[in-house]
């Protein structure tokens, strides 16, 4: 990067916790993440916006990280598959990829974990139509994404058992 | 032997750290003082280098800059035979050869200086085909553009065309296919006289990259050491193209002495690195009346690209592969890989198999139709049975039961049904159904007497709080490894899944136990870790510190009483072939394969005559020995089903001048969660005695059959007589136009 540009302040807070950083304004989200801030949970697959290996949620939408320039996360809430878990204790969704296979080689998996995430908050319930759509914009070469189907079901059975009024 | 955890779906043994983002991939690594590193590649097919400029406005006293002449030991990629240079030294042969490294600390001032080398060539002809190199418009590779021949005849196929009364003959092609792992290639070095190479990566085979930095630079085995990181798929593109990034990494490290790092980025990956073969595929087929095969004569040919890397073996499988799952008495294969000035083709799931099923049952469908049999009909009266050879003479001395995988998969995609329903409602409706289907097999494990050049050795070694750990180079590349290791390991020993351990692929600490291909790591290296289990447990038992049947608790106890009087605890085995097998590689006869795995796969499709989206059901049914790991197995097939969908109707690698044209994931289109139809799948079990439990390879299997189920279902639906793959929706509009256009 050229030297005449210069890097700004980046004021943000992830997974939870208040953030401060410096990087060019046209850095990617992604780097700045994984170099930055060394969440490399956060996977690069593409670079160019196909894949969803570098999803995060940003103030609760999913976008891909390789294509957000650092300037616009200023002032935002970014949550990476860092902060899906409580501590060791595992989010439902991650639960059951774990149980239902939906995770092998791992790389599509924090990006997949966080689409799934999204979709569950967006359709609790979600449809066997809006799930495919719901993950359509990640990519999974392992799996056939069978699996993957498999465990947001899964997930969302877990959700439902543990809602007030079930057992 | 008790099965606590064989045959039961145990919790992947990395899931937590994969699901949470903890576990490290190669990209995920940083060392202090680490710099970058990129390659520097040709942008001509053929060519001799006159000049390599330096463009001005680079800092280049800053940068560390290695080109052929910087190697300490042979500019050879090490693998079968010794054609490819690490780097080009004076010849270009392919696109995106490289010819020049660079390392800085400033990954964005170095792509500034990527961009500011020229590579100046003086072009020379060359040949992007099948046809062009057999034609040999220009002789790339030995005398004739020949990597490797080869020539099976089983009994005596020019006598037995006068027996036919029916004669099919038939073209069949494939394209290239990118393997499309989601992690991109990428290598870390340290590198230096005193210490030797180290390497971190993303790999299938340490020891590939080992014997290949032997050569590159000049030291003894014990200099050089390759750790795998975890590792984001391979599918065998990280079989041996690893081996060349690891060179470029070490170079670039030797050099500046200090860590470099080089991880390519989703274009340089699809572009420079290896991909499936493309193949060419020529049938004859005589037949009785009443649909018996009388004589197979079939010409293989494949793509190998620019230098001979794996073409042989991967020629080999295919060849092997060529005639089918059925009994012919005279069966000929002509097979050659041929060069041409692409970027060398390389593994990819099945090996060279794919090509020759996707022809052989293409082919088989439209025999079948010249003698007036159903495809299941006429399958069924030649389907190989027990006490009949294959093509190779290897005697089938297991109960191969196809027409019950048959029954199978219709009863289970309601085959007849649905066959009868769509013709009859096919005509005057715009979408049009069909149902297909193909039968095949494919051999696990090293071909022909391969596992024994191998000789591939595990080892286990016990603490004294009872920790049994796994030594193994075989790698996790999320088909399972691990879990399969701990699962066979546990049950020998009568432990808990929880005390295995799997030591990271890394050769400085782990025994050769072969590279991870080929479908033998759950059965061949699965088999040596159960033996090597009981082995360790015989021990114990022998010097009196347990008995046969012990609880955990007198299993600890007796690991740390043994290692506190008599030393270290560790068991190792080696490959052993199953008795009575025998191959000669001369003659290319004998038992290709321990065993082979075998299917029945059925596609559904509904070709929309304005969309052309096709595929909506898929039913796969194979029968492999015993299922280790019911999710991780039926993983296996769902993932290589879905790959093979992408192979199909997908995946188009656009060529230009020897150039991958679409190396990107915007226009190199893989199946998305929407594109894939419900896969279903079913396992039927016969213990292979030579497996660990019983249990059979598996991980190609589930990429030869569905490009030939699906073509044979688009046909059924259509009429139209796909001969190559992908069948994209613009090759099947074409199609259907042409048609039309032949009915008016």
């Amino acid at each position: 990067m050229s030297e005449s540009v210069s890097r700004i302040n980046i004021a943000c807070r992830v997974n939870g916790a208040p953030r401060r950083v410096q990087a060019y304004p046209m850095a990617r989200l992604l780097d700045v993440l994984r170099e930055e801030m060394h969440l490399t949970g956060t996977k690069e697959g593409c670079g160019e916006g196909e894949c969803g290996a570098c999803a995060v949620l940003m103030n609760g939408a999913i976008v891909n990280s390789c294509l957000v320039p650092a300037v616009e996360a200023d002032g935002m809430d970014i949550r990476t598959i860092e902060g899906i878990a409580r501590g060791e204790q595992l989010s439902a969704v991650q639960e059951a990829f774990l149980e239902c296979g939906g995770a092998q080689c791992g790389i599509c998996t924090p990006g997949m974990v966080i689409a799934s995430v999204a979709l569950l908050e967006r359709h609790p319930h979600p449809s066997d139509v809006e799930i495919r759509e719901g993950l359509a914009g990640n990519l999974c070469r392992c799996t056939g994404y069978q699996k993957i189907f498999a465990s947001v079901v899964r997930a969302c059975e877990a959700t439902s058992d543990k809602r007030p009024g079930k057992q | 032997m008790e099965e606590k955890y064989f045959g039961h779906s145990v919790l992947r043994k990395e899931g937590r750290e994969k699901v949470t983002g903890r576990a490290r991939y190669v990209d995920d690594l940083a060392f202090p003082e680490m710099l970058h590193g990129v390659t520097v590649r040709s942008s001509v097919a053929h060519g001799r280098i006159r000049d390599i400029p330096f463009g001005e406005g680079i800092p280049w006293g800053e940068f560390t800059v290695v080109t052929a002449a910087d190697i300490p030991g042979k500019n050879e990629i090490a693998l079968i035979e010794h054609d490819q240079p690490c780097l080009a030294a004076e010849f270009i042969n392919h696109p995106e050869e490289a010819v020049v490294l660079l390392a800085h600390a400033d990954r964005y001032l170095l792509e500034e200086a990527r961009r500011a080398v020229q590579i100046d060539v003086e072009p020379l002809p060359a040949i992007f085909s099948i046809e062009e190199s057999i034609a040999k418009r220009v002789v790339l590779y030995g005398k004739d553009n020949v990597f490797k021949e080869y020539h099976l005849e089983k009994g005596d196929v020019d006598a037995a065309w006068a027996r036919a009364d029916v004669i099919v003959e038939g073209e069949y092609r494939t394209g290239a296919q990118e393997q499309l792992y989601i992690e991109n290639q990428g290598m870390i070095a340290t590198a230096n006289p005193a210490d030797g190479v180290t390497i971190w990566g993303s790999l299938q085979c340490p020891y590939y990259i080992h014997k290949a930095l032997i050569t590159l630079f000049g030291l003894p085995g014990e200099k050089i050491r390759v750790i795998q990181a975890e590792t984001g798929g391979g599918f065998g593109g990280k079989e041996e193209y690893p081996s060349m990034i690891a060179g470029h990494a070490a170079l670039l490290a030797w050099k500046s002495g200090k860590p470099v790092k080089i991880i390519y980025d989703r274009a340089e990956d699809m572009v420079a690195t290896t991909k499936r073969h493309p193949s060419r595929t020529r049938h004859r087929t005589g037949v009785t009346r009443d649909g018996k095969l009388v004589a197979m004569d079939i010409d293989f040919v494949i793509d190998g690209g620019a230098y001979a890397t794996l073409s042989s073996v991967v020629l080999s499988r295919g060849t092997i592969h060529a005639a089918g799952p059925y009994f012919c008495p005279n069966v000929r294969v002509h097979s050659r890989a041929v060069a041409t000035n692409a970027p060398p083709h390389g593994a990819f799931r099945g090996f060279g198999a794919p090509q020759a099923i996707f022809a052989a049952e293409r082919h088989i469908d439209q025999v079948a139709l010249a003698v007036n049999l159903t495809p299941e009909e006429f399958r069924r009266r030649n389907f190989l049975h027990k006490g009949q050879t294959t093509i190779t003479g290897q005697l089938i001395n297991e109960d191969v039961n196809f027409d019950g995988l048959l029954d199978r998969a219709f009863r289970e995609s309601d085959y007849h049904a649905k066959r009868e329903r769509f013709a009859r409602e096919n005509p005057g409706e715009a979408v049009k159904r069909g149902i297909g289907f193909a039968s095949f097999m494919h051999g696990a494990g090293f071909t022909g007497s391969g596992e024994v050049y191998l000789a591939s050795v595990v080892e286990l070694e016990a603490t004294r709080e009872g920790i049994v750990r796994v030594l193994a180079a075989s790698t996790e590349i999320g088909q399972g490894t691990n879990t399969v290791f701990s699962q066979i390991a546990a049950d020998a020993l009568g432990i808990s899944y929880d005390r295995i351990e799997i030591a990271r692929p890394d050769t400085g600490a782990v025994p050769n136990s072969g590279p991870t291909v080929a479908s033998r790591t759950s059965m061949v290296v699965g088999h040596l870790v159960e033996t090597a289990a009981l082995g360790m447990k015989r021990t114990l038992v022998d010097s009196g510190l347990l008995c046969d049947a012990c609880t955990e608790d007198e299993f600890v106890r007796a690991c740390k009483r043994y290692i506190d009087t008599r030393g270290p605890l560790r068991s190792r085995t080696q490959y052993e072939p199953p008795p009575g097998l025998f191959w000669d590689d001369k003659k290319y006869s004998g038992d290709a394969y321990g065993t082979y795995a075998w299917a029945v796969y059925v596609a559904e499709v509904a070709v929309d005559t304005v969309t052309f989206e096709a595929l909506t059901d898929f039913v796969a049914v194979q029968e492999i020995g015993k299922v280790i790991h019911p999710v991780l197995a039926a993983g296996q097939i769902e993932g290589g089903v879905a790959q093979a969908i992408g192979m199909s109707l997908y995946e188009n690698v656009v060529w230009r001048e020897g150039r991958m044209a679409n190396g990107q994931m915007t226009n190199y289109i893989m199946p998305t969660a929407a594109d894939i139809p419900p896969i279903r799948v079913f396992f039927e079990e016969q213990p292979y005695p030579f497996g660990p439990h019983g249990a059979k390879g598996i991980g190609e299997l589930p990429m030869d059959g569905p490009a030939p189920a699906i073509i044979n279902a688009i046909e059924n639906a259509t009429g139209i007589c796909v001969r190559e793959i992908p069948a994209t929706p613009e090759v099947l509009m074409e199609a259907l136009t042409a048609k039309a256009g032949a009915l008016v």
